[in-house]
């Protein structure tokens, strides 16, 4: 598993059909520590309605598919679960409320993490 | 399997209902010179590893084979903590 955050949203009206009504978010991976975006992204189902701007856990590979809404479906990366705290030393490096400690040099717009964002 | 240390831990939630209550770790992966090496991960733990203690984990399906992570949505998983290391001579460390 890691950590990443949710910078946007996959449409897809052409699709496996066992991916309908799926919702595709588009997560980076960050640095657990710092929040700082890797650069990665991927496309990972949400089942648990995590939205932009969330720090997320997702599981990858086969694991994607053992939860009730994605088994036998072909996905391979899954959120789990909203971050809530990342505990290191003692101290928080990351609360939902306060975002992380030290202030990630994000590379995301802040307009792709708007209400409305960009299409592209 | 992986070798690497305990740097945090993880509160998250809502979960997926098959991860409930499972408790989950960030570890940064060692290498042969037992430093750093690598982006740092999240597992789940159910061998109550502590900040600092070095462990090794089981990854893919083998982490569903932790115990009570079977069927569950789980890719990592602590399945050990290392008391100790001994590394042959001409080790890097």
């Amino acid at each position: 598993m890691n950590i990443g955050r949710v910078v946007g949203r996959a449409v897809s009206t052409q699709k496996d059909d066992k991916l309908v009504g799926t919702t595709l978010l588009l997560v980076e991976d960050v640095d657990a520590a710092t929040g700082a975006g890797t650069g990665d992204v991927a496309v990972v189902a949400d089942t648990i309605g995590a939205g932009a701007g969330d720090v997320v856990l997702v599981t990858h590979g086969s694991a994607a598919r053992f939860s009730a809404a994605t088994r036998d479906r072909p996905v391979d990366a899954l959120v789990v679960g909203i971050v809530d705290s990342v505990r290191m030393g003692g101290a928080d490096t990351f609360s939902r409320r306060g975002g992380f400690a030290t202030a990630p040099p994000h590379r995301t717009p802040a307009k792709a993490r708007s209400a409305r964002g960009r299409r592209m | 399997m992986l070798l690497a240390e305990v740097t945090g831990l993880v509160v998250a939630a809502p979960k997926a209902g098959e991860l409930e209550g499972v408790r989950f770790a960030v570890l940064q992966p060692l290498g042969a010179d037992l430093r750093a090496r690598g982006a740092q991960v999240v597992a789940i733990d159910t061998v109550g590893a502590a900040e600092g203690q070095r462990v090794f984990t089981a990854a893919a399906g083998s982490a569903r084979l932790a115990s009570g992570m079977r069927d569950r949505p789980v890719d990592l998983a602590v399945v050990g903590i290392v008391d100790e290391i001994t590394l042959a001579p001409g080790g890097r460390a």
